[in-house]
Protein backbone atom coordinates (compact mmCIF):
# COMPACT_ATOMS: atom_id res chain seq x y z
CA UNK A 1 0.00 0.00 0.00
CA UNK A 2 1.01 3.33 -0.56
CA UNK A 3 0.02 6.58 0.69
CA UNK A 4 0.50 10.37 -0.62
CA UNK A 5 -0.91 12.90 1.78
CA UNK A 6 -0.58 16.82 1.46
CA UNK A 7 1.43 16.90 -1.61
CA UNK A 8 2.26 19.98 -2.73
CA UNK A 9 4.60 20.96 -6.16
CA UNK A 10 4.86 24.36 -7.50
CA UNK A 11 6.69 25.65 -10.26
CA UNK A 12 7.93 29.10 -9.63
CA UNK A 13 4.42 31.79 -9.08
CA UNK A 14 2.46 28.18 -10.43
CA UNK A 15 0.93 25.21 -8.06
CA UNK A 16 1.12 22.05 -10.23
CA UNK A 17 -0.27 19.82 -6.99
CA UNK A 18 -1.98 21.77 -4.91
CA UNK A 19 -2.33 18.84 -1.57
CA UNK A 20 -2.71 15.74 -2.81
CA UNK A 21 -4.10 13.12 -0.56
CA UNK A 22 -4.35 9.58 -2.25
CA UNK A 23 -3.84 5.98 -1.57
CA UNK A 24 -2.94 3.19 -3.66
CA UNK A 25 -3.79 -0.31 -2.55
CA UNK A 26 -1.82 -3.40 -3.14
CA UNK A 27 -3.09 -4.89 -6.98
CA UNK A 28 -5.10 -1.79 -7.37
CA UNK A 29 -5.21 -0.28 -11.32
CA UNK A 30 -6.23 3.66 -10.58
CA UNK A 31 -6.35 5.27 -14.11
CA UNK A 32 -5.95 9.24 -13.91
CA UNK A 33 -7.79 11.11 -16.26
CA UNK A 34 -8.41 15.04 -16.63
CA UNK A 35 -7.22 18.18 -18.93
CA UNK A 36 -4.24 18.48 -19.93
CA UNK A 37 -1.91 20.77 -17.53
CA UNK A 38 -3.86 20.08 -14.31
CA UNK A 39 -0.75 18.23 -12.92
CA UNK A 40 -1.71 14.53 -14.05
CA UNK A 41 1.84 13.72 -14.81
CA UNK A 42 3.45 15.59 -12.37
CA UNK A 43 1.85 13.83 -9.82
CA UNK A 44 3.14 10.89 -11.18
CA UNK A 45 6.66 12.37 -11.62
CA UNK A 46 6.44 13.01 -7.85
CA UNK A 47 5.89 9.64 -7.00
CA UNK A 48 9.06 8.76 -8.65
CA UNK A 49 10.94 11.68 -7.33
CA UNK A 50 11.75 12.87 -10.83
CA UNK A 51 10.58 16.19 -9.54
CA UNK A 52 10.79 16.96 -6.21
CA UNK A 53 7.60 18.07 -4.67
CA UNK A 54 7.91 21.25 -2.19
CA UNK A 55 6.22 19.20 0.74
CA UNK A 56 4.14 16.61 1.61
CA UNK A 57 4.63 12.45 2.34
CA UNK A 58 4.49 9.39 1.43
CA UNK A 59 4.92 5.76 2.69
CA UNK A 60 5.68 2.92 0.86
CA UNK A 61 5.68 -0.37 2.68
CA UNK A 62 8.99 0.81 5.43
CA UNK A 63 9.56 3.96 3.59
CA UNK A 64 8.20 6.54 5.12
CA UNK A 65 9.76 9.95 3.26
CA UNK A 66 9.06 13.74 4.27
CA UNK A 67 9.50 15.01 0.87
CA UNK A 68 10.53 18.51 2.53
CA UNK A 69 13.74 16.70 3.48
CA UNK A 70 14.10 13.80 1.97
CA UNK A 71 17.79 12.61 1.82
CA UNK A 72 19.70 11.22 -1.20
CA UNK A 73 19.30 7.41 0.10
CA UNK A 74 15.76 8.11 0.37
CA UNK A 75 15.57 9.56 -3.00
CA UNK A 76 17.17 6.42 -4.48
CA UNK A 77 14.77 3.96 -2.45
CA UNK A 78 11.88 5.64 -3.78
CA UNK A 79 12.97 5.51 -6.96
CA UNK A 80 13.79 1.54 -6.64
CA UNK A 81 10.59 0.62 -5.70
CA UNK A 82 8.19 2.80 -8.04
CA UNK A 83 9.12 2.00 -11.81
CA UNK A 84 8.44 4.40 -14.42
CA UNK A 85 7.01 4.23 -18.03
CA UNK A 86 7.55 7.45 -20.13
CA UNK A 87 5.38 8.20 -22.93
CA UNK A 88 8.31 9.10 -25.04
CA UNK A 89 9.81 5.22 -24.28
CA UNK A 90 13.27 7.09 -23.47
CA UNK A 91 15.04 3.72 -23.98
CA UNK A 92 18.37 3.81 -23.35
CA UNK A 93 19.51 4.51 -26.96
CA UNK A 94 22.92 2.55 -25.98
CA UNK A 95 21.36 -0.88 -24.91
CA UNK A 96 19.90 -3.66 -27.04
CA UNK A 97 16.33 -4.18 -26.20
CA UNK A 98 17.94 -6.67 -23.41
CA UNK A 99 20.23 -4.45 -22.02
CA UNK A 100 17.33 -1.92 -21.68
CA UNK A 101 15.45 -4.65 -19.44
CA UNK A 102 18.72 -6.19 -17.58
CA UNK A 103 20.23 -2.71 -16.79
CA UNK A 104 18.89 -1.75 -13.66
CA UNK A 105 19.11 -5.67 -12.17
CA UNK A 106 23.00 -5.47 -12.66
CA UNK A 107 23.36 -2.01 -11.74
CA UNK A 108 21.13 -1.19 -8.87
CA UNK A 109 20.46 -4.53 -7.75
CA UNK A 110 23.61 -6.00 -8.37
CA UNK A 111 22.28 -9.44 -10.13
CA UNK A 112 25.26 -11.28 -12.19
CA UNK A 113 25.24 -10.86 -15.46
CA UNK A 114 23.81 -14.28 -16.78
CA UNK A 115 20.91 -14.28 -14.43
CA UNK A 116 19.84 -10.40 -15.01
CA UNK A 117 19.82 -11.18 -18.98
CA UNK A 118 17.83 -14.42 -18.38
CA UNK A 119 15.43 -12.55 -16.22
CA UNK A 120 15.42 -10.02 -18.94
CA UNK A 121 14.69 -12.30 -22.14
CA UNK A 122 11.80 -13.86 -19.76
CA UNK A 123 10.07 -10.28 -19.19
CA UNK A 124 10.81 -9.54 -22.70
CA UNK A 125 8.79 -12.75 -23.81
CA UNK A 126 6.44 -11.87 -21.62
CA UNK A 127 5.62 -8.45 -23.62
CA UNK A 128 5.74 -10.35 -27.04
CA UNK A 129 9.21 -9.32 -27.55
CA UNK A 130 11.22 -12.45 -27.22
CA UNK A 131 12.94 -12.13 -30.73
CA UNK A 132 13.88 -8.70 -30.45
CA UNK A 133 16.28 -9.04 -27.41
CA UNK A 134 19.66 -7.80 -29.71
CA UNK A 135 17.33 -5.16 -31.57
CA UNK A 136 18.72 -1.64 -30.56
CA UNK A 137 15.85 1.17 -29.90
CA UNK A 138 16.50 2.79 -32.65
CA UNK A 139 15.26 -0.66 -34.78
CA UNK A 140 12.13 -0.79 -33.22
CA UNK A 141 8.60 0.18 -33.59
CA UNK A 142 7.50 2.66 -31.10
CA UNK A 143 5.00 0.16 -30.13
CA UNK A 144 7.94 -2.26 -29.79
CA UNK A 145 10.06 0.42 -27.98
CA UNK A 146 7.03 0.86 -25.44
CA UNK A 147 6.74 -2.76 -24.83
CA UNK A 148 10.12 -3.00 -23.90
CA UNK A 149 10.37 0.28 -21.72
CA UNK A 150 7.09 -2.06 -19.66
CA UNK A 151 9.24 -4.35 -19.72
CA UNK A 152 11.84 -2.40 -18.18
CA UNK A 153 9.48 -1.32 -15.76
CA UNK A 154 8.01 -4.76 -14.95
CA UNK A 155 12.14 -5.83 -14.13
CA UNK A 156 12.28 -3.44 -10.73
CA UNK A 157 9.55 -5.19 -9.48
CA UNK A 158 8.43 -2.55 -7.89
CA UNK A 159 5.73 -1.91 -5.28
CA UNK A 160 3.65 0.38 -7.95
CA UNK A 161 4.11 1.00 -11.70
CA UNK A 162 3.58 4.87 -12.97
CA UNK A 163 2.54 4.79 -16.61
CA UNK A 164 2.81 8.55 -18.17
CA UNK A 165 0.60 8.46 -21.18
CA UNK A 166 2.36 5.18 -22.54
CA UNK A 167 0.19 5.20 -26.01
CA UNK A 168 -0.08 9.09 -26.29
CA UNK A 169 3.25 9.45 -28.59
CA UNK A 170 2.32 6.25 -30.59
CA UNK A 171 1.03 5.76 -33.98
CA UNK A 172 -2.43 4.78 -33.88
CA UNK A 173 -1.45 1.32 -35.32
CA UNK A 174 0.79 0.40 -32.26
CA UNK A 175 -1.75 1.85 -29.79
CA UNK A 176 -3.30 -1.68 -29.37
CA UNK A 177 -0.23 -3.74 -28.84
CA UNK A 178 0.99 -1.60 -25.78
CA UNK A 179 -2.78 -1.82 -24.35
CA UNK A 180 -2.79 -5.36 -25.03
CA UNK A 181 0.80 -5.88 -22.42
CA UNK A 182 -0.84 -3.42 -20.04
CA UNK A 183 -4.31 -5.26 -19.81
CA UNK A 184 -2.11 -8.55 -19.22
CA UNK A 185 -0.32 -6.67 -16.31
CA UNK A 186 -3.43 -5.38 -15.19
CA UNK A 187 -4.68 -9.26 -14.70
CA UNK A 188 -1.98 -10.44 -13.22
CA UNK A 189 -3.01 -7.62 -10.37
CA UNK A 190 0.22 -5.44 -10.84
CA UNK A 191 0.03 -2.34 -9.13
CA UNK A 192 -0.40 0.02 -11.50
CA UNK A 193 -1.05 4.10 -11.97
CA UNK A 194 -2.16 5.32 -15.37
CA UNK A 195 -1.78 8.93 -16.99
CA UNK A 196 -3.65 8.55 -19.85
CA UNK A 197 -6.51 9.73 -22.54
CA UNK A 198 -7.97 6.19 -23.65
CA UNK A 199 -11.09 5.92 -21.96
CA UNK A 200 -11.82 2.73 -23.18
CA UNK A 201 -8.93 1.25 -21.19
CA UNK A 202 -10.45 3.36 -18.06
CA UNK A 203 -13.57 1.65 -18.52
CA UNK A 204 -12.19 -1.88 -18.55
CA UNK A 205 -9.58 -2.17 -17.09
CA UNK A 206 -9.17 0.05 -13.79
CA UNK A 207 -10.55 -0.60 -10.18
CA UNK A 208 -10.44 3.45 -9.57
CA UNK A 209 -10.88 6.24 -11.93
CA UNK A 210 -9.85 9.88 -10.47
CA UNK A 211 -10.45 12.74 -12.19
CA UNK A 212 -8.00 15.65 -11.57
CA UNK A 213 -8.03 19.29 -12.60
CA UNK A 214 -6.22 22.67 -11.03
CA UNK A 215 -4.10 20.54 -9.56
CA UNK A 216 -6.50 18.86 -7.31
CA UNK A 217 -8.27 15.29 -7.46
CA UNK A 218 -11.84 16.74 -7.87
CA UNK A 219 -13.81 13.32 -8.01
CA UNK A 220 -12.62 9.31 -7.78
CA UNK A 221 -14.37 6.49 -7.73
CA UNK A 222 -14.91 2.37 -10.01
CA UNK A 223 -15.04 3.49 -13.45
CA UNK A 224 -18.74 2.30 -13.61
CA UNK A 225 -19.74 4.96 -11.80
CA UNK A 226 -17.73 7.84 -12.62
CA UNK A 227 -18.26 7.55 -16.50
CA UNK A 228 -21.95 7.03 -16.18
CA UNK A 229 -22.79 8.92 -13.22
CA UNK A 230 -20.36 11.74 -12.51
CA UNK A 231 -21.13 14.10 -9.46
CA UNK A 232 -19.16 17.06 -10.13
CA UNK A 233 -20.24 19.46 -12.89
CA UNK A 234 -15.98 19.57 -13.67
CA UNK A 235 -16.47 16.04 -14.32
CA UNK A 236 -19.10 16.37 -15.96
CA UNK A 237 -17.81 18.75 -18.56
CA UNK A 238 -14.65 16.96 -19.22
CA UNK A 239 -16.59 13.53 -19.88
CA UNK A 240 -18.78 15.32 -22.43
CA UNK A 241 -15.69 16.64 -24.22
CA UNK A 242 -13.79 13.91 -24.82
CA UNK A 243 -16.05 10.98 -24.84
CA UNK A 244 -18.44 13.30 -27.30
CA UNK A 245 -21.50 12.34 -24.94
CA UNK A 246 -23.47 14.04 -22.64
CA UNK A 247 -23.00 11.91 -19.92
CA UNK B 1 69.46 24.58 -60.83
CA UNK B 2 66.84 21.36 -61.11
CA UNK B 3 63.65 21.32 -59.97
CA UNK B 4 64.03 19.02 -57.35
CA UNK B 5 66.25 16.78 -56.07
CA UNK B 6 64.03 13.66 -55.71
CA UNK B 7 67.54 11.25 -54.50
CA UNK B 8 67.40 13.59 -51.74
CA UNK B 9 63.98 13.44 -50.85
CA UNK B 10 63.81 9.86 -51.14
CA UNK B 11 67.26 9.44 -48.91
CA UNK B 12 65.45 12.19 -46.27
CA UNK B 13 62.65 10.26 -46.01
CA UNK B 14 63.59 7.31 -44.34
CA UNK B 15 65.44 9.03 -41.81
CA UNK B 16 62.81 11.05 -41.29
CA UNK B 17 60.66 8.37 -40.91
CA UNK B 18 62.67 6.96 -37.99
CA UNK B 19 61.84 10.28 -36.16
CA UNK B 20 57.70 9.34 -36.53
CA UNK B 21 57.28 7.51 -33.05
CA UNK B 22 58.27 10.48 -31.17
CA UNK B 23 55.86 12.53 -32.74
CA UNK B 24 53.31 10.44 -32.35
CA UNK B 25 54.09 9.41 -29.06
CA UNK B 26 53.86 12.33 -28.00
CA UNK B 27 50.65 13.07 -29.59
CA UNK B 28 49.36 9.91 -28.25
CA UNK B 29 50.66 11.22 -24.76
CA UNK B 30 48.97 14.13 -25.17
CA UNK B 31 45.48 13.12 -26.30
CA UNK B 32 45.37 10.44 -23.61
CA UNK B 33 46.02 12.89 -20.88
CA UNK B 34 44.07 15.86 -22.31
CA UNK B 35 40.86 13.42 -22.57
CA UNK B 36 41.15 12.62 -19.06
CA UNK B 37 41.48 16.52 -17.99
CA UNK B 38 38.98 17.25 -20.29
CA UNK B 39 36.39 14.82 -19.52
CA UNK B 40 37.08 15.92 -15.85
CA UNK B 41 37.09 19.65 -16.73
CA UNK B 42 33.63 18.95 -18.82
CA UNK B 43 31.64 17.75 -15.47
CA UNK B 44 32.77 19.96 -13.84
CA UNK B 45 30.81 22.14 -16.40
CA UNK B 46 28.05 20.37 -16.54
CA UNK B 47 27.85 19.82 -12.78
CA UNK B 48 29.04 23.33 -11.81
CA UNK B 49 30.41 22.85 -8.34
CA UNK B 50 30.84 26.56 -6.78
CA UNK B 51 34.88 27.73 -7.09
CA UNK B 52 36.12 24.59 -9.46
CA UNK B 53 33.48 26.08 -11.67
CA UNK B 54 34.90 29.30 -11.47
CA UNK B 55 38.53 27.90 -11.72
CA UNK B 56 38.08 25.72 -14.93
CA UNK B 57 36.54 29.17 -16.21
CA UNK B 58 39.88 30.79 -16.01
CA UNK B 59 41.73 27.75 -17.20
CA UNK B 60 39.51 27.37 -20.35
CA UNK B 61 39.87 30.95 -20.78
CA UNK B 62 43.61 31.14 -20.38
CA UNK B 63 44.76 28.05 -22.89
CA UNK B 64 42.27 29.01 -25.39
CA UNK B 65 43.28 32.51 -25.35
CA UNK B 66 46.81 32.10 -25.45
CA UNK B 67 49.28 31.01 -28.20
CA UNK B 68 50.42 27.08 -27.50
CA UNK B 69 53.95 28.16 -28.88
CA UNK B 70 53.68 30.87 -25.58
CA UNK B 71 52.64 27.92 -23.45
CA UNK B 72 55.08 26.10 -24.51
CA UNK B 73 58.03 28.43 -24.10
CA UNK B 74 56.16 29.44 -20.41
CA UNK B 75 56.55 25.80 -19.52
CA UNK B 76 59.80 24.79 -20.77
CA UNK B 77 62.22 28.16 -20.02
CA UNK B 78 59.70 30.00 -17.98
CA UNK B 79 58.77 27.72 -15.28
CA UNK B 80 62.08 25.89 -14.22
CA UNK B 81 63.44 29.80 -13.04
CA UNK B 82 60.38 29.60 -10.99
CA UNK B 83 60.39 26.55 -9.70
CA UNK B 84 64.02 25.17 -9.58
CA UNK B 85 63.02 21.39 -9.16
CA UNK B 86 61.94 21.53 -12.92
CA UNK B 87 65.10 22.26 -14.34
CA UNK B 88 65.21 18.38 -15.29
CA UNK B 89 61.58 19.33 -17.22
CA UNK B 90 62.46 17.97 -21.10
CA UNK B 91 61.65 19.09 -24.15
CA UNK B 92 59.23 16.14 -24.88
CA UNK B 93 57.86 16.12 -21.47
CA UNK B 94 57.23 20.18 -21.60
CA UNK B 95 55.41 19.58 -24.66
CA UNK B 96 53.02 16.94 -23.40
CA UNK B 97 51.89 19.05 -20.60
CA UNK B 98 52.04 21.66 -23.00
CA UNK B 99 49.72 19.99 -25.58
CA UNK B 100 47.75 18.28 -22.64
CA UNK B 101 46.88 21.58 -20.92
CA UNK B 102 46.15 23.41 -24.50
CA UNK B 103 43.71 20.98 -26.11
CA UNK B 104 41.98 19.45 -22.85
CA UNK B 105 40.75 23.26 -22.91
CA UNK B 106 39.19 22.79 -25.98
CA UNK B 107 38.20 19.57 -25.97
CA UNK B 108 36.43 20.55 -22.37
CA UNK B 109 34.17 22.57 -24.49
CA UNK B 110 33.46 20.14 -27.05
CA UNK B 111 32.74 17.22 -24.42
CA UNK B 112 30.30 19.43 -22.06
CA UNK B 113 28.84 20.23 -25.39
CA UNK B 114 28.35 16.37 -26.24
CA UNK B 115 27.13 15.44 -22.76
CA UNK B 116 24.83 18.39 -23.02
CA UNK B 117 23.31 16.86 -26.50
CA UNK B 118 22.15 13.73 -25.31
CA UNK B 119 18.26 13.55 -24.53
CA UNK B 120 17.33 14.77 -21.42
CA UNK B 121 14.99 11.75 -21.45
CA UNK B 122 18.01 9.47 -21.05
CA UNK B 123 18.76 10.58 -17.89
CA UNK B 124 15.35 10.63 -16.56
CA UNK B 125 14.97 7.08 -17.55
CA UNK B 126 18.19 6.47 -15.83
CA UNK B 127 17.33 8.27 -12.05
CA UNK B 128 13.43 6.77 -12.62
CA UNK B 129 15.27 3.07 -12.05
CA UNK B 130 17.30 4.44 -9.20
CA UNK B 131 20.93 4.69 -10.91
CA UNK B 132 23.06 7.40 -8.87
CA UNK B 133 24.03 10.72 -10.76
CA UNK B 134 27.62 8.56 -11.02
CA UNK B 135 25.99 5.17 -12.25
CA UNK B 136 23.78 7.35 -15.08
CA UNK B 137 27.30 8.98 -16.26
CA UNK B 138 29.24 6.35 -16.55
CA UNK B 139 26.79 3.72 -18.21
CA UNK B 140 24.04 5.98 -19.91
CA UNK B 141 25.13 9.24 -20.45
CA UNK B 142 29.12 9.23 -21.44
CA UNK B 143 28.91 6.38 -23.80
CA UNK B 144 26.07 8.75 -26.00
CA UNK B 145 28.32 11.63 -25.32
CA UNK B 146 31.38 9.74 -27.03
CA UNK B 147 29.54 9.43 -29.60
CA UNK B 148 28.62 12.28 -30.53
CA UNK B 149 32.29 13.73 -29.32
CA UNK B 150 34.02 11.84 -31.19
CA UNK B 151 34.88 13.19 -34.63
CA UNK B 152 35.36 16.64 -32.95
CA UNK B 153 37.69 15.02 -30.72
CA UNK B 154 39.11 12.77 -33.41
CA UNK B 155 40.15 16.50 -34.96
CA UNK B 156 41.62 17.86 -32.13
CA UNK B 157 44.07 14.69 -32.40
CA UNK B 158 44.98 15.76 -35.94
CA UNK B 159 46.00 18.76 -35.11
CA UNK B 160 47.44 17.81 -31.96
CA UNK B 161 49.81 15.53 -34.50
CA UNK B 162 50.56 18.50 -36.24
CA UNK B 163 51.05 20.78 -33.52
CA UNK B 164 53.33 18.59 -32.26
CA UNK B 165 56.37 20.35 -35.08
CA UNK B 166 56.33 22.92 -32.15
CA UNK B 167 58.46 20.84 -29.98
CA UNK B 168 61.61 21.19 -32.22
CA UNK B 169 61.58 24.99 -31.03
CA UNK B 170 61.77 23.04 -26.89
CA UNK B 171 65.18 21.46 -28.89
CA UNK B 172 63.26 18.17 -29.73
CA UNK B 173 64.16 16.00 -32.57
CA UNK B 174 60.75 14.77 -33.87
CA UNK B 175 59.65 15.21 -37.36
CA UNK B 176 60.42 18.79 -37.81
CA UNK B 177 63.32 18.93 -35.58
CA UNK B 178 65.03 16.35 -37.75
CA UNK B 179 64.08 18.18 -41.01
CA UNK B 180 65.07 21.59 -39.91
CA UNK B 181 68.91 20.07 -38.89
CA UNK B 182 68.85 18.26 -42.00
CA UNK B 183 67.94 20.98 -43.92
CA UNK B 184 70.46 23.57 -42.08
CA UNK B 185 73.55 21.66 -43.25
CA UNK B 186 72.11 20.51 -47.00
CA UNK B 187 70.32 23.64 -47.91
CA UNK B 188 67.91 21.85 -49.57
CA UNK B 189 65.38 23.76 -47.97
CA UNK B 190 62.18 23.10 -50.38
CA UNK B 191 62.95 19.42 -50.65
CA UNK B 192 63.42 18.79 -46.99
CA UNK B 193 60.49 20.95 -45.81
CA UNK B 194 58.63 19.24 -48.91
CA UNK B 195 59.40 16.02 -48.01
CA UNK B 196 58.09 16.75 -43.89
CA UNK B 197 54.58 18.30 -45.13
CA UNK B 198 54.14 14.57 -47.18
CA UNK B 199 54.75 12.81 -44.06
CA UNK B 200 52.45 14.44 -42.26
CA UNK B 201 49.63 14.78 -44.57
CA UNK B 202 49.84 11.07 -45.27
CA UNK B 203 49.69 10.24 -41.37
CA UNK B 204 47.01 12.81 -41.14
CA UNK B 205 45.39 11.17 -44.33
CA UNK B 206 45.43 7.77 -42.62
CA UNK B 207 44.06 8.91 -39.59
CA UNK B 208 41.17 10.49 -41.39
CA UNK B 209 40.45 7.27 -42.99
CA UNK B 210 40.51 5.40 -38.96
CA UNK B 211 38.06 8.43 -37.99
CA UNK B 212 35.86 7.26 -40.72
CA UNK B 213 35.68 3.22 -39.88
CA UNK B 214 34.97 4.29 -35.70
CA UNK B 215 32.41 6.84 -36.52
CA UNK B 216 30.58 3.82 -38.49
CA UNK B 217 31.30 1.20 -35.75
CA UNK B 218 30.15 4.00 -33.01
CA UNK B 219 26.64 4.93 -35.29
CA UNK B 220 25.73 0.72 -35.57
CA UNK B 221 23.46 1.23 -32.47
CA UNK B 222 21.68 4.75 -33.64
CA UNK B 223 21.45 3.49 -37.69
CA UNK B 224 17.57 3.63 -38.22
Amino acid sequence: MITLSRLVKTFGNSTVLDGIDLTIEKGEIIVVIGPSGTGKSTLLRCINMLETPDSGEISLNKLRIDFAKASRAEQLALRRNTAFVFQNYALFANRTARDNVAERLIVVDGWPRARAHARAMELLERVGLGDRGNAYPSALSGGQQQRVGIARAMAADAEVILFDEPTSALDPEWVEEVLGVMKQLASQRQTMMVVTHEMQFARDVADRVIFMEGGRIVEQGPPDQLFSDPKDPRTRSFLRKVLGTSA
Amino acid sequence: MSVLDFSYMAQLAPYLLTKLPITLGMASAGMLCALVLASLLAVIRVTRPPVLNQLTLLFISFFRGTPLLVQLFLFYYGLPQIFTSLVKVDGITATILGLTLHFSAYMAESIRAAIAGVDRSQTEAALSIGMTQGQLMRRIVLPQATRIAVPTLMNYFIDMIKSTSLAFTLGVTELMGATQKDASSSFMYFEAFLTVAIIYWVVVELLSRLQKMLEHRLNRAYAR
